[in-house]
């Protein structure tokens, strides 16, 4: 749920740092402070989700190997390098908050805000890639769920400043993009366990003599693997939460922004566009069928 | 370091035979013990005593029924048909060449040796970030519910290398306790070790083998039981119902076979 909230900040820092649109002043500094506090809450709420949050600097050592440890790194990494390139934009340019003004020479600071989108970018990327690396989960394991993350992160992101930037048709056609791909996401996931071609009977190594059934489970009660990845509750409502999350993730915030012509529409299409990517996510997660579930008889 | 070796000098590990296993846990006991009282954070427990117990374990016992495919049946002598048969199939972390477990680490708490190919976790390391256990398709890792660290199967490294214990104690608590002998530890790389030898004979299995972990752990397969076996097995208890299947109850030898004469003859 995290990395919806950062995801969305990170989409905005994107556009921000390229400049679509060059804000300046209060208006940048309530659209940088948006970007910053939706990517820094969720990136601090998924550091504190950890059992040892104390040991989570540790995280960014083994960026050679880990998405997770690539995450952290070049998160941060976007963090520091958009932040000189904000303060121009916020004070230091003509008209700036608090009056310091029109400091010449220093244009080439729009640059790091290029780096610092690059890295926005990247890190959404790295988040992506936690859950698409895992064989273990066929639903995520698909070339789309990196595709589909950059989209939500940059769609998002779009869609705040989109009245002001002008850039209204442009955020509209990502967003009937992405309610396209998100439908074609549910759709190839749900045949992809199957196509992945893991059964009980791959699992136990038994399907030579016969059909697989589990018998007897190792334990009367619950364990981790059984709470963490055959969580079956949060799918019941399957078929409600894909309609609201398609209708509301990319339908009626376009709607809004087409139909009002005024700055705020896009934080009114952005609170629109959240409903529906908390419904999208959640399903992500619930829908996800590991394949250690096997060994349980469920999935 | 998360990467993974290239090669790893000895391949250790378990051939498990699922042939012999009678499911009794007292290796998922053994386990428990030896690892709850030495390397590492205890195994804990939590509401042990209550409605809702959660426990962390390194190695659980599954019991599945295994059916066999009967299309062509009216084709089989009665005798050589396949039954339906009870497998015990304990599971514990399988030390994978390809460990994906350990890539995915990003503090480098989770590593694979280069001279034995264990897979470990050095628990001051670990943040508990749990996607480890995400990334095992067997699930072998579990987060400890009180100390929020990953555990895992050893492999008892703190046994198999203990010079303070007599020699036929060193090899994992799991192997060491197992009543069946159904499990047995060796070196994979080497062609004569007893593993290999088993697996060769056997025709060992590696678990899930689509996911591209390559396991070290070998799985050898149960033989596939027949309704002979049964009436066999059953020979013993004078005509048991055993008997009476594979003879088709025709002329059944003692007391169900008497019973099942007379009843004829009452028409």
């Amino acid at each position: 749920m995290f990395t919806a909230l950062s995801g969305v900040g990170f989409g905005l820092l994107i556009w921000l740092g390229l400049g679509v649109p060059a804000l300046s002043g209060w208006a940048a500094f309530w659209a940088f402070g948006l970007a910053y506090g939706l990517s820094v809450v969720g990136l601090i709420a998924s550091t504190l989700h950890l059992g040892h949050p104390e040991r989570a600097l540790k995280a960014f050592s083994q960026w050679r190997s880990s998405w997770l440890s690539r995450e952290g790194v070049v998160s941060v990494a976007a963090l520091v390098v958009i932040a000189p390139f904000a303060f121009w934009r916020v004070f230091l340019v003509p008209g700036g908050v608090g009056g310091l003004a029109g400091l010449e020479g220093l244009e080439w600071l729009r640059w790091l805000g290029v780096l610092g989108a690059a890295f926005s970018l990247l890190t959404v990327v790295c988040t992506s890639m936690i859950y698409a690396q895992l064989k273990t989960v066929p639903r995520w394991n698909m070339g789309l769920v990196p595709v589909l993350f950059v989209l939500f992160s940059i769609s998002g992101g779009a869609l705040v400043t989109a009245p002001v930037a002008q850039t209204v048709m442009g955020t509209v056609v990502m967003l009937l993009v992405l309610t396209v791909l998100q439908w074609g996401y549910w759709r190839q996931g749900d045949r992809r366990f199957a196509a992945a071609g893991h059964s009980m009977e791959t699992a136990t190594g038994l399907g030579g003599i016969g059909s697989v059934r589990l018998l007897e489970s190792p334990h009367s009660g619950t364990n981790y693997l059984l709470r963490e990845m055959a969580f079956q509750i949060g799918r019941k409502h399957q078929r409600r939460l894909r309609l609201i999350a398609a209708v509301m993730v990319g339908l009626v915030p376009a709607l809004l922004l087409v139909t009002v012509p005024l700055w705020w529409a896009g934080l009114a299409a952005l609170s629109v566009h959240l409903v529906g990517l908390f419904a999208s996510r959640w399903l992500f997660f619930a829908e996800a069928e590991h394949v250690v579930g096997l060994y349980y008889g469920k999935r | 370091m998360t990467t993974l070796p290239a090669t790893t000098e000895k391949k250790l590990g378990l051939a498990i035979d699922l042939d012999t296993c009678v499911g009794c846990h007292a290796c998922v006991i053994s386990c428990k013990e030896w690892n709850t009282s030495n390397y590492g954070a205890p195994l804990s427990d939590t509401d042990a005593y209550g409605a809702d117990p959660v426990g962390s374990f390194l190695n659980r016992v599954h019991t599945f029924e295994v059916t066999p495919d009967l299309g062509e049946a009216d084709k089989q002598v009665i005798g050589e048909t396949p039954i339906a048969q009870v497998v015990h199939f304990p599971k514990s972390c399988l030390h994978c060449e390809d460990a994906p477990c350990v890539t995915v680490c990003p503090t480098g708490a989770s590593y694979k040796r280069t001279e034995d190919g264990i897979v470990l976790v050095n628990e001051d390391d670990c943040i508990g970030c749990g996607l480890c256990a995400w990334a095992c398709p067997y699930g072998a890792r579990e987060m400890d519910p009180v100390e929020q660290v990953m555990k895992k199967c050893t492999l008892c490294v703190d046994r198999i290398y203990n010079e303070n214990l007599p020699e036929e104690d060193r090899e994992p608590a799991c192997v060491r306790t197992c009543p069946a002998g159904a499990r047995h530890f060796g070196d994979f790389a080497d062609p004569d070790s007893n593993v290999s030898q088993l697996v060769a004979e056997r025709g060992g299995i590696s678990l899930m083998e689509e996911q591209g972990t390559r396991p070290v752990n070998q799985y050898l397969p149960p033989r596939q039981k027949t309704l002979a076996d049964l009436a066999a097995k059953n020979s013993g208890f004078q005509g048991g119902c055993g008997t009476a299947l594979a003879a088709e109850a025709k002329d059944a030898p003692g007391f169900f076979g008497w019973l099942d004469r007379a009843l004829d003859k009452m028409g």
